[in-house]
């Protein structure tokens, strides 16, 4: 009793404190870094508001207020880009979530285990490329003399440019991303399966439920919260449709169809070397993608109770 | 369970699994395809003859690669960066989850720590200011540039941390009763607990760092210090960026092109399919860690 009271004993802020220097000392270097690598390039953020020229820095380049703004929206590209943008995410959304939910509902039939291990490994495997090597394989595939076009012509269809025409190209860039996270998601759908209490099948079978009703009154609903999840914390990353994948795969004469914010940023900044305006571009969309990840994770939180911390 | 199949589920059954291949062979088939043009003559593969064997069976390009070394330069690069960066990542995302998993009683300043952190995974400076950054600190064209910007992943922090948290408070408490420090208890009881958690972020970090190709690309000022996949990168955006010497250019223009180009590309896949079919339980693993919760 004695020992456990002077355990408890409230410590002063500087005992507590001293208590706590190891805890300090783990953090310290990711402090350091975050500091310089995160927190530094937000300093950065100045330049937005500011005529940059690199050769009089921070300090001396001259203020403008809110011209680089006004300059970027007034761009001819800039609603285009918007566009481009939000098609191509909303559908990677949309199909990102269906083809595997429908891929898990499918694989979840398969009663043999081999079977549904090998379907499971070979969906996966795109998951683990990068979009340097994935970039390859998909121009080989498109390619004018490659095999698309080859099985094309022997529907006696004319070989299509696939990558040079902005149409297909963007189904390509969203189709292609889909095909390379269908198997992370379908994994993911499947432990929410597996998850699902097995008595309710049995009841229901009890009750002359065919597989088709029980997969459309007990699988489903049984999923919706992850659904639900998936779809919500995806609203966060609405601007981000793939910097990654279309760097890798466009060309000038898809610009027009492909080009999305990211991308138009590295352009803008590394080439043309518009550093001011390509900063306020990238403000602008770090201010809405920050609103909507807070929206995302506060709609997640409601819906499904799922909390990141 | 038992029960005897009508006739619609038969027909569905075999609709399904017929269907269910036809996905599977989407995953695999466009891989066997770039192995069959890298194993073709370049005559074939330019005229589109290769679907998923190859014609005119030769090794030209394998051997081409074997002899010319900057894949291989660029594939030390990335080995290199695999490892340093992994220990790196490891550490400092083991060392940072176990403050911010203790109660605030324990640590007070666990929630200023937890924001500092959390804010950079929604918001940061964007391209420009980064580069400018890493510029600035000296790191453009060095390893450490493809480091340490992202040393710290925080995604994968919150996952350990939460993993920590769920380890039962007894354990500690007992440890602490023993005279162990917060070091010790980190090391010698919350690790060796942990170590399912932290395979798996292990293996995502190593996947992470192999596969990443636009860093280098954006630091590297040469093309000498390019890792593999940013090589590979230049490789698939324009034909010719090397500079190759002459009597190499006549080997390959003997070879030609496109064969060459798919062999360094399937090289680049080789080493993930190789240790993948062994990983992809431990993914799974972790994927469900990570995102299911009850």
């Amino acid at each position: 009793m004695k020992a456990n009271s002077s355990l408890e004993r409230k410590l002063s802020f500087k005992e507590q404190f001293i208590k706590e220097i190891p805890m300090h000392i783990m953090l310290i270097p990711a402090v350091i870094l975050t500091l310089i690598y995160s927190y530094g390039p937000m300093v950065g953020i100045v330049m937005a508001f500011q005529d940059f020229q690199p050769y009089l820095g921070f300090s001396k380049s001259s203020w403008v207020g809110l011209d680089n703004f006004k300059y970027i929206f007034n761009l001819p590209d800039f609603g285009q880009i918007l566009y481009n943008t939000f098609l191509i995410s909303v559908w990677k959304v949309i199909l990102g979530l269906i083809v595997p939910l429908v891929l898990a509902l499918l694989l979840n039939e398969v009663r043999k285990v081999l079977f549904s291990r090998v379907i499971q490994t070979s969906v996966f495997l795109p998951y683990f490329l990068s979009w340097a090597v994935l970039g390859g394989v998909i121009f080989e595939l498109f390619s004018l003399n490659g095999p698309i076009n080859s099985i094309l012509g022997f529907f006696h269809i004319d070989p299509i440019m696939f990558m040079g025409s902005n149409g297909w190209f963007r189904s390509i860039i969203i189709g292609s991303d889909v095909w390379k996270g269908m198997g992370y998601n379908m994994i993911i759908f499947l432990a929410a399966i597996v998850g699902i209490n097995p008595s309710l099948y049995e009841a229901a079978e009890v009750d002359g439920a065919n597989r088709w009703k029980q997969t459309i009154h007990i699988t489903l609903p049984g999923m919706l919260p992850m659904i639900i999840l998936l779809t919500t914390l995806s609203i966060g990353g609405i601007l981000n449709a793939g910097f990654d994948q279309i760097l890798i795969l466009y060309n000038p004469t898809v610009y027009q169809g492909a080009d999305v914010i990211d991308t138009f940023v590295y352009r803008l900044g590394l080439f043309d070397q518009q550093y001011s305006a390509a900063a306020a571009i990238g403000l602008f969309k770090s201010v809405i993608s920050l609103g909507l990840v807070g929206l995302s994770y506060y709609l997640a939180y409601k819906f499904t109770d799922y909390r990141i911390f | 369970m038992f029960y005897k199949k009508t006739r619609g589920q038969k027909i569905f059954d075999v609709t399904n699994m017929c269907f269910l291949i036809f996905v599977t062979l989407l995953g695999v088939l466009p891989f066997v395809h770039l192995l069959a043009v890298s194993l073709s003559s370049n005559s074939a593969a330019v005229a589109g003859e290769v679907f998923f064997l190859p014609v005119d069976f030769t090794t030209a390009s394998y051997q081409f690669l074997a002899e010319n070394s900057d894949f291989f330069i660029s594939l030390w690069i990335t080995v290199k960066r695999v490892v340093l960066g992994t220990i790196i990542n490891l550490f400092l995302v083991i060392i940072t989850a176990y403050p911010l998993s203790r109660k605030n009683k324990e640590f007070r300043f666990r929630t200023i720590y937890v924001w500092f952190f959390a804010i950079t995974m929604f918001f940061g400076g964007g391209l420009i200011p980064t580069y400018m950054v890493v510029k600035e600190t000296g790191l453009l064209d060095t390893i450490w540039a493809l480091i340490l910007p992202g040393a710290l992943n925080v995604f994968y922090m919150v996952m350990l941390l939460n993993f920590f948290r769920n380890i039962p408070k007894d354990l500690d408490e007992a440890a602490i009763i023993d005279g162990a420090g917060h070091w010790t208890l980190l090391f010698k009881i919350y690790l060796p607990i942990s170590l399912p958690a932290i395979a798996t972020i292990l293996l995502f970090i190593v996947v992470g760092h192999w596969n990443s190709w636009f860093d280098g690309i954006l630091y590297m000022n040469s093309p000498e210090n390019y890792p593999l996949q940013s090589y590979l990168s230049t490789l698939i955006t324009s034909i010719n960026v090397q500079a190759i010497s002459v009597e190499d250019l006549s080997k390959l223009q003997e070879m030609g092109s496109k064969t060459l180009r798919t062999a360094q590309i399937f090289m680049g896949i080789l080493p993930v399919l190789l240790v993948y079919p062994f990983l992809q339980k431990y993914f799974i693993k972790g994927i469900t860690i990570g995102s299911v919760k009850e």
